[in-house]
């Protein structure tokens, strides 16, 4: 299958994707920001980095892209979007996900370990883990606590829309060990069609065991057979 | 497969690759603005790696403030690690590396040094030397502005109360800009008709056109009219002279002058055709028709004054300095006093405020002895780290400077690398004063006899002069950053103990020099005495061990005894791995026979020592293997357990070590 990989002026995590993508077998695509075309991909990532610089609010600016409107249509039809840290961002600024990602609580930049539980499987990035599945991702941002309205959080818990949820090692809570101070521990949300994912950890840097951990690679996995099987996730509750 | 002369060095690594490396002081500046100072210094040392076609992998920096205690100097540190991680995070190249000091020397002026290395195919490694009459000079990036004129003759003075004022000399970084720009050259790395890449660094426009010239021999017109500005009313002087951030010079063909450019419209990138090469070598600027500078290159590159200072020179420690004073404490308490001191506590809350990971290379993180990131596509891995003890060139600038270079190519060696070269960054006082110039002579003779011992060779450097006050200058600050080359990444080694039951052995001479070390500094208010003494050819024997036994697979950690010696490096190994150890030093006193006895044991720093751990199979053969190349290897105990015990001497819990050494750079509450 092909991943297309958004590439915005100050992306930087787009290679290390196009390296985990590759090999978990698939073929990656480089979207570059100032064109219309998802290059009929399977699955979008937006990676991280400071696009645009994230002079203003961090994914303001990208929002705006050319590309964008490409990715939001495709979204719209089902199609798979992925948001990886300054992805997640972009996400929420363009209203694909609820909420928002402020500035960490410490008002530091944090780039360590994170360990993530699984909170549904109903989603083609969790499908191939299994709920309450411990996953050692690294965090690598300044600005990734999640933010939203109580009513906001409630409806997310309902229906299943926390994807991940920053825990300690062991799964248990994380409370001061959180890395950004989330709302509730967010990590990772789904849109409503659970076909759009915002995640502030860095799945493709969890790719071999050599770096430290290759969790990650169970989300691209996940991913893969999703679209293999042609699995719909939308409006299953 | 590149000298100094040019941005940065390049040493073959194998693979049809070169590693391009050097380190650069941002001194004066970050004494003035700490985040711009330091940031800038960053972006500085990135375009010196990726003008040479070398996409960066790794940055590292080495620091040193007055002591932490004190409020200016932590608003320096704070403003600087923010620096350092506000600019290396935003382009996306991870910082893996470094260290940083504490020492009154440095109260007012702090040293910044930043190293980038980076990595090119041999074809596409690209100079800064110009060529061929009738090509084009593109100036590309940002547009010039008033920022920084003289900030190069600012960095040469004595900072004094009326440096302050020189705030407007310190540039403005844009990491964004860079990125671009970064992406931009690395595509036309290697292209046809691209001649030469030359960044701007030191005196703008003048010191690179004048450097693009001088290198290749040639002649070079600029038309400041040409050149865009984001200020009106600039005398050409003024364009000629502006340090403004994010700029780059290249050489181009007249035949692809547009698609170079179209290259860096792509990415958004300005650029203007600034001027032209020619043969007779002289550096002519114009201002539209008129000619406003007309010199020979040669004058603008040479003729620096030659100075030979004189007058007294530094005295140098007896041989017979007194017996070190007991320490006032029992050794678990000095112990943890020693892993709380902020020259050896844990840097993890700054590594964590840097993106150590980007790029998915660094395969052993910051924390340990070298950092070791892999080179994408081959099974090839850099092990990368700087170091410079200035108590011991303090005291000996000669040896100091050697001891270095070895504990450089010891911290590399750990990971099981082989030391490829170096880069060094000397960071002196007034070199008119006689003593700073006889510092300076001898620490250039003490790298070089190192680097003949370990036949590595010096690709690049930096020169930083005049950190100096009217309260007194910084201690003589040799910065050196080395490279090493692990064949088989897979093969790395760590400095954690990762196996209860292992053995743990001492390598090298047991050693019980306690002269400048930290626990002096503990103990007694300063590190004085004679530093340690170093062997180079014992030193690199034991190296050669070292790597040998990691590549042989015998070896299941490898850690280097450095500052607060043997009894803090087992503890940082202890506190790497999670896991206790058990450790007898009856035998070694036995042994050493030393008056200084166990706190020279415990916490002496002589030199050439590495503590290993291995599993109890290997003992056999890396006993032979120590005879046969005449190192010495003393087994001294066990790993395992949530205690470190030194029999009669240490039996503290994991978790107290833990907790002085995490909190050692922590604000007061």
């Amino acid at each position: 299958m092909r991943f297309g990989i958004a590439v915005f002026p100050g992306t930087w995590s787009d290679r290390d994707c196009a390296r985990a993508v590759t090999l978990a077998g698939h073929e990656p695509v480089m979207l570059w920001h100032k064109d219309r075309d998802v290059k009929d991909a399977d699955c979008v990532i937006l990676p991280g980095g400071f696009s645009y610089g994230d002079y203003l609010r961090c994914g303001a600016v990208a929002r705006f892209a050319p590309l964008m409107d490409a990715v939001t249509e495709f979204a719209a039809h089902g199609g798979l979007v992925w948001g990886i840290c300054n992805g997640f961002q972009i996400l929420c600024e363009a209203h694909l996900l609820p909420g928002a990602l402020s500035r960490n609580q410490s008002l530091q930049f944090r780039c360590e370990p994170a360990y993530l539980r699984v909170e549904t499987t109903v989603s083609p990035f969790t499908s191939g883990c299994t709920q309450g599945d411990v996953l050692q991702i690294p965090v690598s941002h300044g600005e990734g606590r999640y933010v939203a309205d109580d009513e906001t959080l409630d409806m997310l818990e309902r229906d299943g829309r926390v994807a991940l949820r920053y825990v300690a090692a062991d799964g248990s809570a994380v409370g001061a060990r959180s890395p950004n101070g989330s709302m509730r521990d967010i990590a990772g949300v789904l849109n409503q069609g659970h076909n759009v994912l915002g995640m502030m950890p860095h799945p493709e840097r969890a790719s071999e065991a050599l770096l430290g951990s290759d969790d990650g690679m169970r989300l691209f996995e996940s991913v893969s057979h999703a679209v293999r099987h042609g699995d719909s996730f939308a409006n299953i509750w | 497969m590149q000298g100094p002369g040019e941005n940065a060095g390049a040493v073959d690594i194998g693979a049809g690759l070169a590693c391009v490396f050097k380190i650069e002081s941002h001194n004066h500046p970050s004494a003035i603005e700490p985040y711009q100072g330091a940031a800038t210094g960053v972006g500085g040392i990135l375009r010196d790696i990726f003008t040479m076609g070398a996409r960066p992998l790794a940055l590292l920096d080495s620091l040193r403030f007055g002591p932490l205690d004190e409020p200016r100097q932590r608003h320096l540190f704070e403003g600087v690690v923010a620096g350092i991680g506000g600019y290396g995070n935003c382009v996306g190249v991870p910082t893996v590396g470094g260290e940083v000091y504490f020492d009154a020397s440095y109260r007012q002026n702090c040293v910044v040094n930043a190293m980038c290395v980076g990595v090119v195919e041999h074809a596409k490694l690209t100079r800064a030397r110009a060529a061929g009459a009738g090509n084009l000079v593109l100036l590309v990036g940002a547009d010039t502005g008033r920022d920084g004129i003289h900030g190069a003759s600012f960095a040469s003075v004595v900072l004094d109360e009326a440096s302050e004022s020189r705030r407007p000399a310190v540039q403005v970084g844009n990491p964004f800009l860079e990125k671009c720009l970064m992406e931009a050259c690395l595509e036309l790395a290697g292209q046809p008709g691209v001649v030469a890449m030359q960044d701007l660094g030191a005196a703008g426009l003048t010191g690179s056109a004048a450097e693009l010239a001088h290198r290749g021999g040639c002649g070079i017109e600029i038309d400041v009219a040409r050149v865009s500005r984001r200020e009106t009313g600039m005398s050409a002087y003024e364009v000629m002279l502006s340090e403004s951030q994010e700029r780059m010079l290249l050489v181009v063909t007249r035949e692809r002058l547009a698609a170079v450019r179209e290259t860096f419209a792509r990415w958004d990138l300005h650029s203007d055709s600034v001027g032209v090469i020619f043969d007779e070598p002289r550096l002519i600027v114009r201002d539209g028709g008129d000619i406003v500078a007309d010199l020979p290159v040669e004058t603008a590159v040479s003729g620096a004054p030659v100075r030979q200072p004189v007058g007294a020179l530094r005295e140098q420690p007896q041989d017979a300095s007194p017996p070190p004073p007991p320490s006032p404490w029992p050794a678990g308490e000095t112990l943890l006093r020693l892993l709380a001191a902020p020259n050896i506590g844990s840097r993890r809350g700054i590594f964590r405020s840097y993106d150590h990971q980007v790029g998915g290379a660094t395969v052993v993180l910051p924390g340990g002895d070298a950092a070791v990131v892999r080179v994408p596509g081959t099974s090839l891995a850099l092990a990368v780290s700087t170091d410079g003890n200035a108590r011991y060139s303090a005291l000996d600038a000669r040896r100091g400077a050697a001891i270095a270079v070895c504990e450089a190519a010891r911290n590399v060696s750990a990971t099981g690398a082989v030391p490829v070269g170096i880069t060094n960054c000397l960071n002196f006082a007034n070199p008119e004063r006689a003593e700073v110039y006889d510092a300076l002579r001898a620490s250039i003779e003490g790298i070089a006899e190192a680097c003949r011992a370990f036949d590595i060779p010096v690709v690049s450097g930096n020169v930083s002069l005049y950190n100096d006050a009217p309260s007194g200058g910084i201690d003589p600050t040799v910065v050196i950053g080395m490279v090493g080359v692990i064949d088989d990444v897979e093969r790395h080694c760590t400095a954690a103990f990762s196996v209860d039951d292992d053995l743990v052995a001492l390598l090298g001479p047991i050693g019980t020099e306690l002269g400048g070390s930290e626990y002096l500094r503990l103990v007694q208010g300063a590190g004085d005495g004679e530093p340690p003494h170093v062997d180079l050819q014992l030193e690199a024997r034991v190296q050669a061990f070292v790597r040998e036994a990691i590549a042989a697979g015998l070896l299941r950690s490898a850690h280097d005894c450095a500052e607060g010696g043997f009894a803090v490096a087992i503890a940082e190994s202890c506190l790497l791995g999670g896991r206790g150890a058990w450790v007898g030093i009856e035998e070694l006193e036995r042994e050493s026979a030393d008056p200084a006895g166990e706190a020279g044991i415990l916490f002496g720093e002589s030199q050439s020592r590495f503590i290993v751990s291995f599993p109890r199979e290997a003992l056999v053969q890396l006993h032979d293997l120590s005879s046969r190349r005449q190192v010495p290897f003393a087994g001294i105990g066990s790993v395992g357990g949530e205690r470190l015990v030194v029999t009669g001497a240490i039996d503290v819990p994991l978790s107290e070590l833990r907790e002085a050494y995490e909190g050692a750079l922590d604000a007061p509450a």
